[in-house]
């Protein structure tokens, strides 16, 4: 059970044990992972408890119900998942600054908060326009060999490389 | 540069590619291929990749930073994330009229573009893919 409690597992094991989780969500679920619809339903449940029936009448949240779903228990679990493997690991720790960013940019929690938030809130727009982020895009749609899925991974790391690299390189 | 999550995805790529059709062509499975459009899939594409990059988190990442204790990644990525997507559904009505369909081109997969039998397709993105990463274990970390 040692690899129960190991700091990390090689990036190839991980992807396999991705791959083989979309045959059981295909076979059982006739379903493909994803994430970012989860983020649209929880936004809409709380634009619900402030605008009651107005939200649910909007045209987006007729094709997204704002409703707990079968992916939205995926993310949840995602989450549990991630938390169980820190604790066993004792990786489990409160951080508000990551290692990477702290070397480039310091160790400023605000900064941080403010670039996340705003990094965030693009990715938000960006992964509902696209119909889906690197997860239903990047692994579901591409194994499905989908055509969208490609043109939106190709897009996807060609925005994610340039900003990354801008930011990196020219403001640092 | 870390190549991490592309080591990830393109051996999760490979794994679920393969089994997947193989259930499908046992009548086990069906796909479900996400439809796209140059003014969806391209723009909106373009635009993730710029909050991926300002982030460094992608958002299935992001869920699993926030399970190891990231604060950035719970106060900052997951509330960013819930406000872009409720900017989105206030803005969709007028982009699904003006931009959302342009050059759209439904629900097509790379067999029925190429016309080719699926695993015409799947052995050789298969084999690029290894050796994609053959050549990034190799080269560049």
């Amino acid at each position: 059970m040692e690899w129960l409690i190991m700091e990390r597992w090689s990036p190839y094991v991980v992807g396999f044990g991705i791959g083989l989780l979309s045959w059981v969500t295909f076979l059982l679920s006739d379903k493909a992972i994803g994430c970012s619809t989860a983020f649209s339903r929880t936004s809409g449940m709380i634009e619900r408890l402030f605008r009651g029936a107005r939200t649910e009448a909007k045209p987006y949240y007729k094709k997204f119900a704002p409703s707990v779903d079968w992916e939205w228990m995926l993310v949840v679990g995602v989450f549990i998942g991630a938390f169980l493997s820190a604790e066993l690991s004792g990786q489990f720790q409160g951080q508000w600054v990551p290692t990477k960013w702290a070397e480039t940019f310091g160790n400023t929690p605000f900064t941080r908060w403010i670039v996340a938030l705003i990094g965030g809130t693009i990715m938000g727009i960006g992964a509902r326009w696209a119909g889906g982020c690197t997860s239903g895009h990047g692994i579901s749609g591409t194994l499905q060999l989908a055509v969208s899925s490609w043109l939106a991974v190709i897009c996807f790391f060609i925005g994610g490389v340039a900003t990354a690299m801008l930011m990196y390189n020219v403001l640092s | 540069m870390d190549f991490t999550v592309v080591k990830i995805m393109l051996s999760a790529v490979v794994v679920g590619k393969i089994g997947v059709h193989l259930f499908r062509g046992l009548g086990m499975a069906q796909l479900h291929p996400k439809s796209g459009s140059i003014g969806s899939t391209v723009i909106g594409g373009l635009i993730f990749g710029v909050g991926f990059g300002i982030l460094g988190y992608c958002p299935g990442t992001m869920v699993g930073a926030v399970g190891q204790g990231s604060l950035d990644a719970l106060f900052g990525g997951i509330v960013g994330m819930l406000i872009g997507a409720g900017i989105f559904s206030e803005m969709y009505p007028k982009l699904e009229r003006n931009i959302l369909n342009k050059g759209y081109f439904g629900e097509l997969t790379w067999p029925q573009l190429l016309k080719k039998n699926h695993w015409a397709v799947i052995i050789p993105v298969a084999i690029g893919i290894a050796a994609l990463l053959f050549v990034i274990d190799r080269f560049a970390s």
